[in-house]
């Protein structure tokens, strides 16, 4: 049989799919090909995150490029049987556009023909889990080039050529690290890989370690080759059990097929790569701290100078970079600095991978050329906002960046753009938000998250955010008063001012943008003590309009209080005494009434209602 | 062990701390104990090092593990009411265990699969695009299936 006859079946195991239980669509799909003795024909492989986690689970079926989306385990029989035996794909599973069509191949659904993508080419594309398919898609090609054409000088010149810039979050040019490091004196080098992903809610460096590992493994093994390390470390989020899977497995294959070891590729140099599990601390992912832990300490920053590449891990000189400028580097050996180069902006070169969240209508991975618009990745490629609500914010950055608005839409995403609006470039995390989101809210939320993960070694940052997060409590709970965004404003300053790492100097980003965007927000909660999105629940009461309600007692079944009340088939009622605001009953209130309503608590429903028309 | 220095016997304190709580479920007394002599290192530090991390738990798990994310995008997606949720039906908070030992409950930040905000781990297992409704079901399921193990025996 030809070759060309083949065909491959992609299952996404990224972790988004493998929520919706995609390890049993893998199981069917292989007994199916066996029940039709299709052994040989279709090959059945599991691939990490394919990128449009929304539609999740996804097949792809190559080499025809066909995607099935929702894909359940009762379709299973159906794919097998029309598409791979009678040659007729099952195209109710195809993609559904909001205009009702079905788009049958991938590369036609704007959610990837308007991304470039680069870095994350092979994820969703070959099997992480078998080196063959890396090889095969030209993997350590830039590894090999590397060792066998070029001096660690030539590698370090290169990388500097093509500007790459670290991905880690604060865009530090990579070659001028690498150059440093180079020149450090010692004989004793490390070489770290920074898989901490900390930002929480973001999975970009965690999808491409599950879809595409070795891509990492041969940027780091380069990174070590150029500044003279023999051993590397990966620090990986322990809160990632298939992150680190996938890496044990590529780490062991390496050395089996002399990509990691002593004598690499017959060139001469040794290299060992180490895994290490973080521990849950978000300020381990900064680079002192994270050395800090590899060496079995607690993980607190300390001040720089010296820098780690003068002194790091064990106080030997020290590269430390981030999963995906580590992809990066790979690429750039490979295809050479001027093709980087061709990428991206003048002072970005390349492009930005984004984890897109949110109300945002395509949830998933996004890789774009910077200098791409907000309004590109979000509408362009992410389709706008979900069920064709108003756009209100899209936040970047993570707690250390920032909320911009609508009228920034049109900013081309780059480092230095995002820095000058407030919020930053960061690792890759890209919320959307709607009109129900609260910016009070969600300043708040990110200030209790880095308050918590602060290490409390500098007072400023341990003392000013918990001052902090207390105004925005008073604030969201409707005791604000006039004065308290001054306070909030000045805090921030000392908070900026004075801590000793990035944690606390960007910790105020997220209340700072907020109030120079969203001002009018604050002020709703201050002044009229009404929550405008109707989030925060101090501000807020949930009651059943009698004209709508049709008595299906849903909510009675649902409260967990017994607040939602009423008898069968008659008008429900909440009692407010009992009423914790946990919102079930607004959840379950079946569409066809709406009769749940959130009002703010100094109204009165017909006072809500009056207001609303 | 002579041949290994204090700083790499100390590097190997937090991977190891790793290994006695996936094996007993939590960092037990006793493993300290043995940890400070194993490695030289005081059981100060190292109930230093155990406390500072999120991860370790020096109290038992329950049997049956929930973590609700409260990420970022769960959070926008409503990850709190989902704490609520179990809150009202376990009657425990975050970082406890239910009296009879069948629940703990732990916030976490964010376990990558935010596209289906919000999520909910149980069991190592994850659930993606979580309502009440669909995590009261889960609760229930698993309260059945474990009273039908135990009036299976
Ligand atoms: C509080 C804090 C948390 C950080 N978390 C991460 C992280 O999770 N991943 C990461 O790559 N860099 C993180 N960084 C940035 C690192 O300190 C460091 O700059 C980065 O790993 C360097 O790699 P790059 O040059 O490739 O970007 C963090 C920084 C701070 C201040
Ligand atoms: S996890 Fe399957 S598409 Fe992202
Ligand atoms: S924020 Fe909850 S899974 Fe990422």
């Amino acid at each position: 049989m030809e070759s060309d006859d083949v065909i491959e079946v992609l299952v996404c195991r990224g972790t988004g799919c493998e929520s919706s239980k995609s390890d049993v669509l893998q199981e069917r799909l292989v007994e199916e090909v066996q029940r039709h003795g299709l052994d040989g024909r279709v090959v059945v492989k599991r691939v990490g995150c394919h990128g449009l986690c929304q539609q999740g689970p996804v097949i792809a079926i190559e080499p025809e490029g066909l995607f099935y989306c929702q894909v359940k385990e009762s379709d299973i029989p159906e794919i097998v049987e029309s598409h791979f035996v009678k040659g007729q794909p099952v195209e109710r599973l195809f993609y559904e556009a909001p205009d009702g069509k079905r788009i049958p191949h991938y590369r036609d659904i704007p959610f990837y023909s308007e991304q470039q993508r680069v870095i994350l080419a092979k994820s969703g594309h070959i099997d992480p889990g078998e080196i063959d398919d890396y090889v095969a898609a030209g993997g350590y090609k830039g590894l090999e080039r590397a060792l066998k054409e070029m001096t660690p000088d030539e590698v370090v010149a290169e990388v500097e050529r093509s500007g790459l810039r670290g991905r880690g979050g604060a865009g530090f040019p990579t070659g001028l690290k690498w150059k440093f490091a180079r020149r450090s004196p010692g004989d004793v080098k490390y070489a770290i890989c920074n898989a901490d992903e900390g930002d929480p809610g973001a999975f970009m460096d965690g999808s491409i370690l599950i879809a595409d590992p070795h891509a990492v493994l041969e940027g780091l093994s380069i990174a070590a080759y150029a500044i003279g390390a023999h051993e590397a470390f990966i620090y990986v989020r322990h809160e990632y059990p298939a992150a680190v899977a996938s890496l044990k497995r590529a780490i062991a294959q390496s050395y089996e097929r002399g990509f990691l070891g002593k004598d690499i590729l017959g060139t001469g140099f040794d290299l060992d790569i180490k895994m290490m599990e973080g521990a849950g601390a978000f300020v381990c992912g900064e680079e002192t701290a994270l050395m800090a832990s590899i060496e079995g300490r607690r993980g607190m920053p300390r001040p720089r100078p010296p820098f780690p590449v003068e002194s790091g891990l064990w106080g030997k000189p020290t590269v430390i970079n981030n999963v995906k400028t580590l992809a990066a580097v790979s690429l750039i050996l490979r295809n050479g600095a001027d093709w980087f180069r061709s990428i991206g902006t003048e002072g970005s070169p390349g492009t930005a991978i984004f984890s897109l969240t949110g109300k945002v209508r395509n949830t998933g991975l996004v890789e774009v050329p910077m200098g791409a618009t907000l309004r590109h990745i979000i509408f362009d490629v992410g389709g706008g906002v979900k069920e064709g609500r108003k756009f209100k914010a899209v936040q970047t950055g993570g707690p250390a960046g920032g909320c911009l608005p609508a009228e920034k839409l049109d900013l081309p995403v780059d480092f230095d753009s995002l820095k000058a609006a407030g919020a930053i470039m960061g690792s890759g995390g890209m919320i959307v938000m709607d009109e129900s989101t609260c910016m009070v809210d969600v300043a708040r939320y990110f200030l209790s998250f880095t308050q918590a993960e602060s290490c409390g070694k500098c007072t400023p940052c341990r003392v000013g955010t918990l001052q902090m997060l207390r105004l925005l409590d008073k604030i969201r709970s409707g005791r604000g008063e006039e004065g308290d965004i001054e306070k909030l404003l000045a805090l921030c300053d000392t908070v900026v001012k004075g801590s000793l790492c990035g944690l606390g100097q960007n910790a105020p980003n997220p209340v700072l943008t907020t109030i120079q965007y969203f001002r009018d927000e604050y002020e709703a909660h201050i002044r009229d003590k009404v929550c405008p999105a109707m989030v925060c629940k101090d501000l807020i009461k949930f009651v059943i309009d009698p004209d709508k309600c049709i008595g299906c007692g849903a909510c009675a079944r649902i409260c967990p209080t017994g607040a939602a009340r009423g008898e069968k088939e008659s008008v429900h009622t909440i009692e407010q005494e009992l009423c914790i605001k946990c919102g079930a009953c607004y959840e379950v209130c079946p569409p066809r009434a709406r009769a749940v309503m959130k009002v703010p608590v100094g109204q009165t429903l017909e006072g809500a209602k009056g207001g609303a028309e | 062990m002579p041949d290994q220095t204090r700083a790499e016997l100390a590097s190997r304190l937090i991977p190891m701390l790793q290994e006695i709580q996936e094996e007993l479920g939590y960092i037990a007394p006793e493993a300290v104990e043995w940890l400070s002599e194993h490695l030289g290192v005081s059981k100060q530090e190292i109930f230093g090092v155990a406390t500072f991390y999120n991860f370790f738990r020096l109290n038992p798990p329950g049997r049956h593990e929930i973590h609700v994310c409260l990420g970022t995008a769960c959070h926008v997606g409503g990850g709190e009411k989902l704490l609520d949720t179990i809150r009202e039906k376990l009657g425990i908070e975050p970082g406890e265990t239910t009296p009879d030992g069948r629940f703990s409950l732990e916030r976490v930040a964010c376990v990558g699969a935010c596209a289906l905000a919000p999520t909910v781990v149980v069991d190592g297992e994850v659930h993606g695009r979580m309502t009440q409704r669909s995590l009261k079901r889960l609760l229930d399921r698993i309260e059945r299936e474990d009273r039908e193990a135990m009036g299976g025996k």
